[in-house]
């Protein structure tokens, strides 16, 4: 596909990277200084065929409109709240992404973050690092995992891989999604409310729409309680961070876990000195193993677009 | 009161004597009025308390737990008094059948000595490494353990601990605090759970528990125990440096003897290899602290997970630094739960004796 031109948003993944520069013709969206953007795409436009973006950086309405022939947004994510769908339906731009492969990584940091938040293993880190361990004995009691109550906001491939972790640990699970699901024995709630009133540990999983912008807001927030946790592997919107913020100095909410924010990568100060959080700098899918299959799916449906062959993971 | 969470010891496992922790007393910073001479203030009224059984500490109780049990029993506190312990016993408790150790606390031959009528140790924690359990047996005195009061929690904290080791959760937490996501950029990857193979040292309670947990993760689990266990499908080796040879990683889960200490020696992390990551919810002695320092000092390891050291509270510095180690400070069964669980069977197995009911864990002989 040495003839595929594709613009890069992001230096996301080294091989990746190599691989693009390899065997297509690519470009780095990032060498141009972002005053000179719009210069560096009109200039490019005739050649680009193909962009790969993530979940920092995807392809909106401006840089779709600059590349008239655009024909694939092959994302190296799962996520899609970057990319202006509505665009390219419009267009007939074909859209891919990354499900399936960073499934069992996001799951897997979910359970990890509830345990951590939970047993307040953060903390436990810092204690001894910081040598307090031989100047006093320490006996905070943190809260039990197992057998918590597990709500999940979104029951897709990632929802249904923490149930299916967290069903490990004794925690009985109930969800929230657009739709009930058939052929799934947890308990489901009509509204996100209801599965806040009734969980211990709310996880977010849901994909970002305008809907579930801010849908983890105040009433919400409040309803989880003093004792209950907040995950949110989801996106940072999905969360109303400054009401989040409030909740949890102020011990309205318990605690919270949190992997993605509204501004990444700026992360609210206020949260650093809180005992009560876990912060990730969004790494859901960040280890070798997941990120590699990524570029792989990445490459394979860009090849298979050239090709004429049916797209290995079409969104759109 | 430091409860430790380790598997009910198996059938006849346990017939060498038992290594004596040479662990630190690790209390609560000891409120004056437990440690005065005067007798305390009674709860109930003397000639009442006359008619609880008697029951022996060795230390102060955490008041919750004191508050329970004293209604029920009459405790015996040497420190309480000005006479030195052995003379306190010979005055005091020669009459005495039960024992209850909360804490570390060695329960030693020359203890047990004093202590003619003893039938019963009741100790609220999992692991009886402090307990001359072989000198029991000879004097036909029954031990009991916290049961499976802690299985849950400890399982817990070992996961916890490994998802944190290979996906960098406290690390990352630490970058994103000091403020270097904006500067530094993404945080490097981490490695995945799922395909791990988990080598379980100890297949006891908590073992298979963390074995039921991480299969869930996709993890195909591999165990080492004195023998091989009938009913369970996980690969089975009886030599744990063959064990660490397959392993991605080791679970300690197992109690600490003369047979198990530094059992995970330099040889066991070699095997084990580059990658090889060590979560230990054990006890500290059952790793050879200096050659695992070494090991990851050299990065001839590939990380550790651990909730106790060799010489606790004493944890080696060289530690501290290293992004691919989670440290804890021995709290894995620090809930309300498991506290409330394990006063239960403590409680439990009291009454039980003394209304010559059977004990509810006695451990095995």
């Amino acid at each position: 596909m040495e003839s595929l031109g594709v613009l890069l948003t992001l230096p996301m993944n080294p091989y990746l990277e190599a691989e693009l520069h390899r065997r297509c013709h690519l470009f780095r969206l990032w060498e141009s200084p972002p005053a000179r953007r719009k210069d560096f795409l009109r200039a490019n436009a005739p050649s680009i065929r193909a962009v790969v973006g993530n979940a920092f950086v995807g392809a909106d309405a401006e840089t779709i409109d600059a590349l008239p022939r655009l024909e694939i947004v092959a994302s190296y994510s799962v996520g899609l709240d970057k990319v202006d769908l509505a665009r390219c339906r419009e267009r007939g731009i074909r859209v891919t992404y990354t499900p399936d492969v960073l499934t069992d990584d996001a799951a897997d940091l979910a359970i990890g973050l509830s345990i951590a938040t939970l047993r307040r293993l953060f903390d436990a880190n810092r204690y001894v690092r910081a040598g307090s361990w031989k100047a006093k004995g320490d006996y905070k009691l943190t809260s039990r995992f197992s057998g918590k109550t597990v709500g999940l906001l979104g029951l897709g491939r990632i929802g249904l891989a923490v149930a299916k972790r967290a069903e490990a640990f004794g925690c009985p699970i109930c969800y929230h999604s657009r739709t009930r699901k058939p052929n799934v024995n947890y308990k489901y709630f009509p509204s996100v409310l209801e599965l806040a009133a009734n969980c211990d540990v709310l996880i977010v999983a849901c994909s970002l729409t305008e809907e579930t912008r801010r849908i983890i807001n105040r009433g919400v927030i409040n309803t989880l309680g003093p004792k209950g946790v907040l995950v949110n592997i989801g996106r940072g919107p999905h969360v109303d961070e400054p009401e989040l913020i409030s909740a949890l100095v102020e011990g309205r909410l318990g605690a919270a876990a949190l992997d993605v924010y509204e501004h990444e990568p700026d992360v609210p100060e206020e949260l650093f000195r809180l005992e009560n959080v876990v912060l990730t700098p969004h790494v859901g899918s960040a280890t070798w193993e997941t990120r590699k299959a990524m570029a792989d799916l990445v490459l394979g449906n860009l090849e298979a677009h050239v090709l004429n062959k049916p797209l290995l993971t079409p969104f759109l | 009161m430091r409860l430790s969470g380790l598997p009910i010891p198996e059938p006849s496992k346990f017939s060498l004597p038992v290594l004596k922790t040479r662990q630190p007393l690790r209390r609560f910073a000891p409120a004056p009025a437990m440690m005065s001479v005067e007798k305390p203030a009674a709860e109930t009224p003397a000639v009442e308390r006359e008619h609880l059984p008697p029951v022996l500490l060795l230390r102060p109780l955490l008041s919750h737990f004191h508050d329970a049990l004293a209604p029920k029993f009459r405790f015996l506190k040497p420190w309480e008094s000005p006479l030195p312990r052995d003379e306190f016993l010979a005055a005091h408790a020669g009459d005495v059948r039960a024992l209850l150790c909360v804490g570390p606390f060695p329960v030693d031959a020359g203890l047990l000595a004093c202590l003619p009528k003893l039938e019963l140790v009741v100790t609220g924690s999992a692991g009886v490494n402090h307990i001359d359990v072989a000198e029991c047996r000879r004097r036909g005195i029954a031990v009991t353990n916290a049961g499976n009061a802690f299985t849950d929690d400890v399982a817990d904290y070992a996961v916890a601990l490994l998802i944190d080791v290979l996906r960098q959760i406290s690390a990352a937490d630490r970058y994103v605090r000091r403020g270097l996501w904006p500067i530094q950029g993404d945080y490097p990857l981490g490695r995945k759970l799922g395909g791990k193979r988990v080598g379980i040292v100890g297949l006891g309670s908590i073992g298979s528990a963390v074995a039921k947990r991480l299969e869930a993760f996709g993890c195909t689990i591999l165990y080492y125990s004195r023998s091989r266990k009938p009913s369970i499908s996980y690969k089975f080796f009886s030599n744990v440096t063959n064990l660490a040879a397959e392993s991605d990683v080791l679970v300690i889960a197992c109690a600490l003897t003369t047979e198990t200490y530094h059992i995970i020696n330099k040889e066991v992390m070699q095997a084990l290899g580059r990658d090889g990551i060590i979560i230990n919810v054990g006890r500290g002695a059952l790793v050879d602290e200096n050659e695992l320092v070494k090991c990851l000092m050299e990065e001839e390891i590939g990380g550790a997970g651990l909730d106790v050291f060799e010489n606790e509270p004493a944890v080696p510095q060289e530690l501290f630094h290293m992004d691919n180690v989670v440290l804890s400070h021995h709290r894995a069964v620090f809930t309300p739960e498991s506290f409330h669980g394990v006063l239960e069977v403590v409680l439990g197995n009291l009454e039980a004796f003394f209304s010559n009911r059977p004990l509810l864990t006695p451990i095995s002989e």
